[in-house]
């Protein structure tokens, strides 16, 4: 590992070498477990940075964690070498972030999904309840029998937060809608368990959900699939995965990580970087729910024109979206 | 009523889905354990074969070219534990969790260099699969009340690795008790000494112990990947390998109170399931965390109390070695 890593710093020089040229800014990445190809969360923080180094020429330094005890060194490796601004991504990283920010109070920290607060920290949150009272609705429309499903991951706030949004999205589209909600577990591995969040579906179906959202990471994998072999519907979570079964998958929740990394570096290139926590809503197009090739034949103009109606009226403030975070309990 | 006999239907047919593995994985580890080495890495065999098949049936669009791989690969897997542990009298319990923490990170490592997708495997197309099978007048007996909801409802429509996983017990059962290789096995799990007097190989019986252990364990990781789901994640295995081998010592190394134990982990991590969120008369809901611990409660119970002693085979962990 010692020498892994050794490795890993030598590439970072020789990368810092080559754009310091430009008497540019240094940023630098630490993607989470999962990796940046995860074809989710990761990856699109990748896709948004990869945007941002074609178009400014600017390279940055990534580290892939593989093990929780990576997350402080690799943070703190990158703000050791000089790196203008440090992005961490995912919830986990938090508490490690925060530590070394404290350390450096000379470099910039942003964080995606964390709550970190501090003179040079950006924490970067996003309204997931904005965004799951979409496709609440869009199920709740979509539902012949009136009962639909949620599969969250790991039993924490940030999950009942996505299933809080959607129960009030499923209501107000159908005040008789019967919405179903298991978690997977209360351990790591909840996000990584597809049988188990087959046999959750399985469950959901056979108490008669026809539509299920998953809000679990990996455990997903299973909750699409068993979807698919009972000829019902699916809700991807994070980056848009309708392309992943169409004909099965109903629509995703998206989470626009690219855009928030591709901004935090662009602020920062920019000078107009603030050390200060941002929520990303349906306002600031930070969450919102896809449509696109794969699914456009499942979605009705009907169900369209509702679910855009109300995305509009939460942007203007008339419909209220209750967050868990906000007391730690859904009010339904 | 009707209502009922429904419930009880989807519940059976969720514990023999989550049964499946245990029974298998069981198996694998009665066949090397009965011979004489523990074998803890089943379930690092059994994520070893989920992959492999999983991948191979991904390129191949073939289940069953999947499964053999899955088989050969997860044999292979066995036959390094066997030469650590047989062949050069390595400690059985480290070579064990070796190969559990080999398969981790392998899997992961040899996902991301073949399909860059952070460790999984991309969806495997339903001729890769081992879909449900129904069985022959399934649709046409429905509608008779009872047998026939039995039939159609419960014993017809599993896939093809389900009903291997139930045959592989009296199969199990007879390899064990009934042939000559049987009880030689069971011999040299408990003497070996006595078994090379014999004129018999130790190490050559305990490594076809460990072959068809192996062959086990990679049924099991190709039911997990491409009939119970349709891509490889992760530690998929989540740890069943290790609830296999803790229903094989509740079934006190026997075949059928082996099976039966798997079938009672899987019917309380099905009742598990049904019971989050569902309202119970007089109680009202259940926290999910009370019965997501419920099967390890139980276990512990069951084992304290009920099951009475469990006695291993009498060589178990320890490397034969010659006299001279």
């Amino acid at each position: 590992m010692k020498h892994f890593l050794k490795t890993a710093s030598a590439a970072a020089v020789l990368l810092a070498s080559f754009s310091a040229s430009a008497a540019d800014i240094k940023p630098s990445v630490v993607f989470d477990m999962g990796g940046k190809f995860d074809k989710s969360f990761n990856e699109g923080v990748y896709n948004g940075l990869e945007k941002f180094k074609s178009e400014t020429g600017i390279k940055y330094r990534e580290f892939e964690v593989t093990n929780e005890a990576q997350r402080e060194q690799a943070i703190r490796r990158m703000a050791k070498r000089g790196s203008d601004i440090v992005l961490g991504i995912g919830f986990a990283q938090n508490d490690a972030l925060a530590k070394v920010a404290g350390e450096y109070p000379n470099a910039k920290f942003a964080i995606i999904d964390g709550w970190a607060t501090g003179p040079n920290i950006q924490a970067i949150g996003f309204k997931e309840h904005e965004g799951s009272f979409l496709v609440g609705m869009v199920a709740a429309l979509k539902s012949k029998t009136g009962v639909v499903g949620f599969v969250g991951g790991m039993d924490i706030p940030l999950i009942r937060r996505f299933a809080c949004g959607y129960v009030q999205g499923a209501k107000h589209a159908n005040s008789g809608v019967k919405v179903i909600q298991n978690m997977t577990g209360t351990t790591p591995s909840a996000w990584n368990d597809p049988s188990r969040g087959g046999e959750l579906t399985k469950g959901q179906f056979a108490q008669g959900a026809d539509v299920v959202f998953a809000a679990a990471g990996g455990t997903g994998v299973g909750v699409y699939q068993a979807a698919k072999d009972a000829g019902k519907f699916a809700i991807g979570v994070d980056s848009n995965q309708n392309h992943l079964h169409p004909g099965t998958m109903l629509t995703s929740m998206i989470k626009r990580v690219d855009v928030a990394a591709y901004n935090t570096f662009m602020d920062v290139k920019k000078g107009t970087w603030e050390a200060k926590s941002r929520y990303l809503g349906l306002a600031e197009d930070g969450v919102g729910w896809a449509i696109d090739k794969h699914n456009r034949a499942l979605i009705s103009a009907d169900m369209e024109s509702k679910v855009e109606a109300a995305r509009m009226a939460i942007i203007a403030g008339k419909i209220k979206v209750h967050d868990y975070m906000n007391g730690n309990k859904c009010n339904m | 009523m009707e209502e009922a006999f429904v419930f009880i239907t989807l519940t059976a047919n969720a514990t023999v889905r989550v049964a499946t593995p245990l029974i298998l994985c069981a198996m694998a580890g009665l066949f090397s354990e009965r011979s004489g080495i523990i074998d803890i890495s089943l379930e690092g065999k059994m994520l070893g074969g989920a992959f492999i098949a999983a991948s191979v049936s991904y390129s191949t669009d073939s289940a069953w070219l999947g499964l053999m791989a899955a088989i050969l690969f997860s044999m292979m897997l066995a036959m390094l534990h066997g030469f650590a542990c047989i062949t050069h009298n390595g400690n059985q319990v480290v070579s064990g969790v070796a190969l559990n923490m080999l398969m981790s990170g392998l899997t992961v490592v040899m996902g991301i260099a073949w399909f860059s997708r952070g460790g999984q495997t991309p969806g495997v197309s339903p001729d890769g699969r081992f879909l449900p099978i129904n069985l022959p007048f399934a649709e046409a007996l429905s509608d008779v009340p009872i047998i026939g909801t039995l039939y159609s409802g419960f014993l017809s429509g599993h896939n093809a690795l389900v009903y291997l996983a139930f045959l592989a017990v009296p199969a199990t059962w007879w390899v064990v008790y009934r042939t000559r290789f049987g009880l030689r096995l069971r011999a040299v799990g408990e003497n070996p000494h006595a078994v090379d007097t014999a004129g018999i190989s130790v190490a050559w019986l305990r490594y076809r112990g460990l072959l068809i252990c192996g062959g086990l364990t990679g049924v099991a990781g190709t039911y997990l990947s491409i009939a119970q789901n349709a891509s490889f994640v992760r530690e998929m295995s989540a740890g069943q390998g290790y609830i296999a081998l803790a229903a094989m010592i509740f079934g006190k190394w026997r075949p059928v109170p082996a099976m039966l134990a798997c079938l009672m982990f899987g019917l309380l991590d099905a009742v598990a399931i049904r019971l989050q969120g569902v309202v119970v008369p007089g109680i009202g809901e259940v926290p999910v965390q009370l019965i997501q611990a419920l099967p390890y409660v139980l276990t512990v119970v069951l084992l304290a109390g009920f099951i009475g002693k469990s006695v291993a085979p009498k060589a178990i962990g320890v490397p034969y070695v010659k006299e001279r």
